[in-house]
């Protein structure tokens, strides 16, 4: 059964192609999505994100279970609406998801959590909650729209009343805020400025409406697939998953190893496999015509001589770079090219830190 | 429903090919074809010169979403190239049937016409498709 998100009427009267997106209808572009993804780098788009789960985790020992069942400390929260990312892992030290953790209090936290991997984080999050006092709590009742560019803040400021204004004034990145019936933070998945706004449903529609008449284009998941890969961010599925270790995704940041006693799901797991070494994920760029795609064989060849084999992990033409650029998971070695198997041909790429646009400009 | 202009012919595998006269014939991808790539981000032609066998790839559109390989609906010399398609790959998504065009071939046997695909036929093919 495929589900519709409430904007799915909207999307159809700005002339959206559908897809299927791991069961639900979503828009993949509206016409171009080059066109959408230079909107986001150089005015402002939106996205509808409401398929993405929420949860709100509260009770005495919310902080207590969020630091057993995530690799990031929440303990370094201590901001009301501060935000966290990080992995939520495995024993075995790999990774279930990766999410966003908001604080209000040690004892009120939500996560945003993705939507292709919603049953089975419901079922791990229920599961290692049940040794601690506190609820769990999806909400399903919500919509969320993504606004992002470099004026979407000005423009969404216009859509929103003096009080939803003054709640968000000078908010720094990173940090949510509940404001009348929103809840809006500065978060985002393209590397731009802007705020993602959780909604409540009979809202939802309004908002949109509201900002594509301030001129905020509608953007569709194909943008946003190469806008958070410019930017160098994971897609869960993709760049990571149950099999991959973070130290293996470029997540190694996102794991407080201090304080020592904090003995969080997968620690023991990924101690080891820190002690090992583990592969490394680089950022990849060609210079020459074509497009790296997920699953194309890469070659590095370490300081030995010895050719070891890696993965293309995520791959696309970036619109602002106008070449192609992947995400690559490869053997530990200091290397700056490789290469990337694309139609029968070994192709030289240059190996790059995992990050190629952040606020329109190249890295 | 995409545009199927009726004075074209078509190949099954979504090539387009008109009469320009003395037996050359251009070559470009329908709507359809561009509507299922999405928006394109190289176009890789043949060069002028090349001789093609119909049903051999002789380009690439290569696309946000995939590589296509575009084949030869027709045998014969390509006699040109469009090389506004080098920096201008989204033509082929805003004029599929018109600026968007390929490149040219002088055929060798006009006989392989009849191989190819009337618009009504072509159109049939898709509705199979979907």
């Amino acid at each position: 059964m495929t589900q519709q998100t409430v904007l799915h009427q909207a999307h159809l009267d700005a002339g959206a192609k559908l897809v299927d997106f791991h069961g639900w209808k979503m828009p993949i572009n509206y016409g171009s999505q080059i066109e959408e993804h230079h909107a986001v780098r150089q005015a402002a788009g939106m996205f509808d994100v409401s398929h993405m789960t929420i949860v709100d985790v509260q009770g005495e020992q919310a902080q207590a279970f969020l630091r057993k069942l995530l690799a990031n400390d929440v303990a370094k929260l201590t901001v009301k609406g501060k935000a966290l990312y990080g992995g939520m892992l495995n024993h075995e030290g790999g990774v279930i998801d990766d999410l966003i953790t908001y604080y209000f209090s040690e004892t009120d936290y939500r996560l945003v959590v993705n939507s292709a991997t919603r049953e089975k984080d419901l079922a791990w999050i229920n599961q290692q909650a049940s040794d601690f006092a506190v609820s769990i709590t999806e909400r399903p009742e919500l919509a969320m729209i993504a606004v992002q560019g470099p004026q979407a803040k000005k423009l969404t400021s216009a859509v929103l009343d003096n009080d939803q204004n003054l709640a968000i004034e000078g908010m720094k990145p990173f940090f949510g805020v509940q404001a009348g019936d929103l809840f809006i933070a500065t978060t985002g998945y393209t590397g731009e400025q802007g705020y993602e706004i959780v909604v409540p449903q009979d809202k939802a529609v309004a908002l949109w409406k509201a900002l594509e008449a301030q001129g905020v284009q509608p953007c569709g998941l194909g943008a946003r697939d190469t806008l958070r890969l410019e930017a160098g961010m994971n897609l869960y599925g993709q760049d990571m998953d149950e099999s991959v270790s973070p130290l293996a995704a470029n997540m190694g940041w996102t794991i407080a190893w201090e304080p020592q006693e904090r003995d969080f799901i997968g620690r023991k797991a990924l101690e080891e496999q820190k002690a090992e070494g583990t592969d490394k994920l680089v950022g990849l760029v060609m210079e020459t015509k074509g497009v790296m795609r997920a699953g194309q064989a890469v070659t590095v060849v370490n300081e030995y001589g010895e050719a070891l084999p890696g993965v293309v992990t995520s791959g696309t033409f970036s619109p602002t770079l106008g070449q192609s650029i992947a995400l690559a998971r490869i053997a530990n070695c200091d290397v700056e090219e490789a290469l990337v198997e694309m139609r029968k041909k070994q192709v030289k790429v240059k190996v790059v830190k995992p990050v190629f646009v952040r606020n329109g400009a190249k890295v | 429903m995409a545009n199927i202009p009726a004075e074209l012919r078509y190949a099954s595998t979504h090539e387009w090919v008109r009469s320009e006269g003395d037996g050359v014939y251009t070559v470009g991808i329908s709507e359809h074809a561009q509507e299922l790539l999405g928006d394109m981000v190289f176009i890789d032609l043949p060069d002028v010169g090349d001789d093609i066998d119909a049903g051999d790839d002789c380009a690439v559109a290569e696309s946000v979403k995939a590589a296509s390989d575009i084949y030869a609906p027709l045998s014969g010399e390509v006699v040109e190239i469009n090389e506004e398609l080098e920096d201008s790959p989204e033509q082929v998504n805003s004029d599929a049937y018109g600026d968007g065009w390929m490149f040219k071939v002088k055929v060798s046997d006009e006989s392989e016409l009849e191989n190819l695909l009337s618009a009504e036929d072509y159109a049939a093919t898709i509705e199979e498709d979907e």
